[in-house]
């Protein structure tokens, strides 16, 4: 990509971060959640491969770390279930709740956000990864 | 409620565009203003989660589209059976038409919802989590069990992607391993 591209992704992409880190974080209090949170992480992580190609991105977050992220989230989200049954039943909100309104409150729920963004986030970058490197091995075999 | 309907129009003739079209890259274009045009609805309908959820997922599967895909050379469809297929297009249509329907007078009218357990939600809902946002407190608290079956979708899509997409086992000997980190 031109020198404006490479140039405009490097000012926002943290400026993405910050949004999507934002509506994770108060995914219990305002609109949002770990869901939407996570695509918009990975969608920091798309606009790097299409603004400095595949290669560099790799650099930064290879496929593997990305499946090995995924399958972390997968066992968090899975390990705050089985936390409920320490109270007694699968899901249970064990930890304490706190003062609606503040940002360490509603128990489990901001970690299950936690848990669903590194998973949703990863898994979807890895996807996008993964078709992008196949276009490119394919075009690869066209030209041979 | 004007403006839902005309959203809904709009959409209605997004999809048909996108199907009729025969250029790949207006079709996905077509497909991106349908989408948008439902986060709009759902904005209108009051319920932002999902319209900041709809609005980046269309965002991603977009520029999946068009990054990924837009460049294969697709097929022509095959000719030929045009009316066979109009014929059996037009008898599912009637038969999907007739029981929606009859199954559609069941349903309560437009905005006035039945609320038998979601009334428990709402007036509970902040005592029981804690959480502000009630769609939080339902998703991964009342309904966890669902967000779980939704994560375990997720990862079995991206198991399938990995698993049909990779490129170890039909590379040529030749290459090297640039692909595998």
């Amino acid at each position: 990509m031109s020198l404006i591209v490479k140039t405009v992704t490097r000012v926002t992409i943290g400026i993405i971060f910050l949004f999507g880190g934002y509506i994770v974080a108060h995914g219990h209090l305002t609109p949002g959640g770990g869901f939407a949170g996570g695509v918009i992480l990975a969608l920091a992580y798309v606009l790097y491969v299409l603004a400095y190609g595949e290669k560099e991105t790799r650099e930064r977050l290879s496929m593997k770390w990305a499946s090995i992220i995924e399958s972390l989230g997968g066992l968090l989200f899975l390990f705050l279930a089985v936390l409920g049954l320490a109270g007694g039943y699968f899901f249970l909100n064990v930890l304490p709740k706190g003062t609606p309104g503040d940002i360490f409150s509603a128990g489990i729920i901001p970690l299950c956000n936690l848990a669903i963004m590194f998973k949703v986030g990863a898994g979807l970058f890895a996807v996008f990864l993964v078709l992008v490197t196949f276009r490119v091995a394919a075009r690869k075999e066209e030209e041979e | 409620m004007l403006e839902l309907n005309l959203l809904l129009v709009f959409m209605v003739v997004g999809a048909i565009i996108a199907v009729e079209n025969h250029n790949l890259l207006s079709s996905v274009i077509a497909v991106g203003a349908v989408g948008f045009g439902l986060c709009v609805v759902f904005l209108l309908l009051g319920a932002p989660d999902l319209a900041i959820t709809q609005l980046v997922v269309e965002i991603l599967a977009l520029v999946i589209l068009i990054r990924a895909t837009i460049a294969k050379t697709v097929p022509e469809t095959y000719k030929g059976r045009e009316l066979l297929a109009y014929g059996v297009t037009i008898i599912f249509v009637l038969v999907f038409g007739a029981f929606s329907y009859f199954a559609l007078k069941y349903l309560p009218e437009f905005g006035a919802p039945l609320m038998k357990v979601s009334k428990t939600y709402l007036e509970e809902g902040l005592k029981k989590t804690g959480a502000l946002n009630l769609v939080a407190a339902i998703i991964l608290d009342f309904r966890g069990y669902d967000t779980l079956g939704e994560a375990s979708i997720l990862f079995t899509a991206v198991i399938g992607t990995l698993a049909i997409l990779r490129l170890k086992g039909r590379k040529q000997e030749k290459e090297t391993d640039e692909l595998d980190s």
